[in-house]
């Protein structure tokens, strides 16, 4: 067995960093980020109730930080995190039924999770701040 | 239990739990699905919840999360978030960390971070229910 080249020539796995994800690929990595992400969230959470339990002034503090302009764009990134890991986990679980689960329904799907996710966003901030966040993110 | 006997009298549903590469069969899986689908409705509720409470005051805030509603949703939501993150922190811990040693110290140190911040946000509410108007 010295000749150990490859007679067949077998597709290879595509390796991740030269991989450019599809976007079904991208929307699960998505679905682990957001998540690792909210943990942060629940830090905020935690901020928000230990103040109030404390004190007027910490509470104050902590709710100077959130109206301010940072604090908005930090609370309207995490609202969308939040949308599209609850409108993406509940695909999971008809994926986890054996629905949708073809490559072109997946695709049709993660249109749906993202316009799902997008519109429960703006209905949440109102119309004219979901486009001010928008506008502030884009410039 | 010998393997023979385990043959002869366990039921099918025996010989299935403990099953799988963990061994836990669909323990984990099935926990995950349960704080999910609870977290649905608590997490809506806490969302529209936080928006209206937007610039609400000290002790606008403490009456609002006094009431025995908001008091009980909080906290529901508080250990369903808890759980439903701790399970998911523990799957990525899994997947990422090969380092054994590494592994389990960060997978312990993340069960205490969550159950931590889960009881202090909870002594928080009731904290604030207790206490409110005194």
């Amino acid at each position: 067995m010295s000749d150990t080249t490859n007679k067949v020539q077998r597709p290879l796995s595509p390796h991740l960093q030269v991989y450019k994800l599809p976007l079904t690929g991208l929307m699960s990595i998505s679905h682990r980020i957001t998540g690792a992400g909210l943990v942060v969230g629940t830090l905020l959470i935690a901020a928000y109730l230990i103040a109030a339990a404390t004190s007027e002034t910490h509470y104050n503090t902590v709710m100077s930080i959130a109206t301010s302009k940072p604090g908005q764009i930090i609370m309207f990134l995490w609202s969308f995190a939040l949308y599209f890991h609850m409108f993406n986990g509940i695909r999971h679980m008809f994926w986890d039924t054996g629905r949708f689960l073809q490559k072109a329904q997946a695709m049709r799907t993660n249109y749906v999770v993202l316009l799902c996710a997008v519109v429960a966003t703006a209905i949440t901030w109102g119309g004219s701040t979901f486009v001010e966040f928008m506008v502030v993110l884009g410039s | 239990m010998s393997e023979k006997y385990k043959d002869q009298y366990a039921t099918h549903l025996k010989k299935a739990k403990g099953l799988g590469s963990a061994h836990e069969g669909t323990d984990h899986w099935m926990k995950q699905k349960i704080t999910a689908i609870l977290n649905i409705p608590l997490v809506l509720w806490f969302v529209w919840s936080i928006v209206s409470l937007q610039g609400a005051s000290h002790a606008q805030f403490v009456t609002w999360q006094a009431q025995p509603t908001n008091a009980v949703l909080m906290i529901m939501l508080i250990i369903s978030v808890m759980y439903h993150a701790k399970l998911g922190a523990q799957v990525i811990t899994e997947d990422y960390i090969s380092a054994e040693w590494f592994k389990m110290l960060k997978l312990i140190g993340q069960k205490i971070f969550f159950l931590a911040l889960g009881i202090m946000c909870i002594f928080c509410v009731l904290k604030i229910a207790f206490t409110a108007g005194i």
